[in-house]
């Protein structure tokens, strides 16, 4: 009885965090926030790199 | 038998890692010619800790790009990049870090070498095992604040921390521009240190970084309860002779559940059970009574 709730829950918490993350990454398009990351890694970091 | 199949899945595992890590950073030129790619998949993140200013990084790395977001001139909720990294979580958990990180694969490697192994003690361990949690929440916090306070923040995790983008990025880059090379002062310096310092500790403790100091290992914890990737353990086979305990190489005590944040689902586990009662997959079913439930 206690596994078959834990397993909905887990069901559950799966699809409302699957639809979550798709709908951020919706979003993000939407807002073109794909570009500004590309626009960061196509560029040589110095900060990552240990020089900026 | 047994280990005849534990060597056969280990090198498996070893397979996905290095087939990973080419897939990240296949663009071989860029190493050659000491350039970063420029490419258009580099508007999506990697799922792993993979610094974009690798030569041959095909993608972005996703910390980068959340700080970047977080901390940039135009400063806002990240969206795209937080969307990927909860897709990432919800689908592979931690197996993110067992099977795809190339920084995981280098712990690994570091920690066949035959030095002397050490185990942490518990005492240790348990409350070190948290720094990452912090690790993630400054990593998150000190771009906003910076943004907020100055109008725009540094990726500090990558300037002060990363040894990934140490490896990855800062060495080779070094190596092939002298006019880097010529700009490297304390800052780098210091990063070689920390660099050096985690690399010492994976030979002898496996895989420190990921334990105690990965902010993406600490994001993907909070997803291994109900990721789709998982290991599930069946208690009416599970003889509790420890071996799958023993081999763990993040010191999970898999008899008390397979559901917390340290399990990174490299599989290292199931072929030692001579039970055959672990399983892992895409929402393997937990047979037996699972933890906590009364017996």
């Amino acid at each position: 009885m206690r596994s078959a709730l834990r397993a909905r829950n887990k069901l559950l918490l799966r699809a409302a965090a699957l639809a979550l993350a798709l709908a951020f990454i919706g979003i993000g398009l939407a807002r073109q926030e794909q570009l500004e990351v590309l626009g960061k890694a196509v560029k040589i970091c110095l900060e990552c790199i240990g020089i900026g | 038998m047994s280990g005849v199949h534990r060597n056969r899945i280990i090198s498996a595992q070893r397979i996905v890692q290095l087939v990973a890590a080419a897939a990240f950073n296949g663009y071989a030129l860029g190493f050659q010619k000491g350039k970063i790619f420029t490419g258009g998949t580099k508007a999506v993140c990697v799922p792993v800790l993979n610094c974009y200013s690798c030569p041959g990084a095909l993608g972005a790395c996703p910390i980068g790009a959340l700080q970047t977001a977080l901390g940039g001139v135009k400063s806002h909720f990240p969206f795209y990049v937080l969307g990927l990294l909860m897709l990432f979580g919800v689908v592979l958990g931690r197996a993110v870090c067992g099977l795809l990180c190339p920084f995981g694969l280098v712990q690994d490697l570091l920690h066949k070498l035959p030095v002397p192994k050490a185990a942490v003690p518990r005492r240790i361990d348990r409350p070190a095992r948290y720094l990452k949690y912090g690790v993630l929440l400054l990593t998150i916090l000190l771009p906003v604040l910076a943004a907020a306070g100055t109008g725009v923040g540094s990726p500090y995790f990558c300037q002060y921390l990363c040894p990934a983008g140490t490896l990855e990025g800062g060495i080779p880059l070094l190596l092939a521009d002298p006019v880097l090379r010529g700009l490297a002062g304390w800052l780098f310096r210091w990063k070689a240190l920390v660099l050096a310092a985690v690399l010492a500790a994976a030979a002898v403790i496996h895989r420190p970084f990921c334990r105690y100091l990965c902010p993406l290992g600490a994001f993907y914890a909070l997803f291994n309860r109900f990721s789709f990737y998982r290991l599930s353990l069946d208690t009416d086979k599970c003889v509790g002779c420890g071996r799958c305990e023993r081999v763990c190489p993040m010191a999970v005590e898999v008899t008390k559940g397979l559901d917390g944040g340290e399990c990174i689902r490299c599989g290292a586990c199931r072929p030692v059970c001579p039970t055959g009662a672990i399983d892992i997959g895409f929402s393997p079913e937990p047979k037996g009574r699972q933890t906590g439930e009364a017996r």
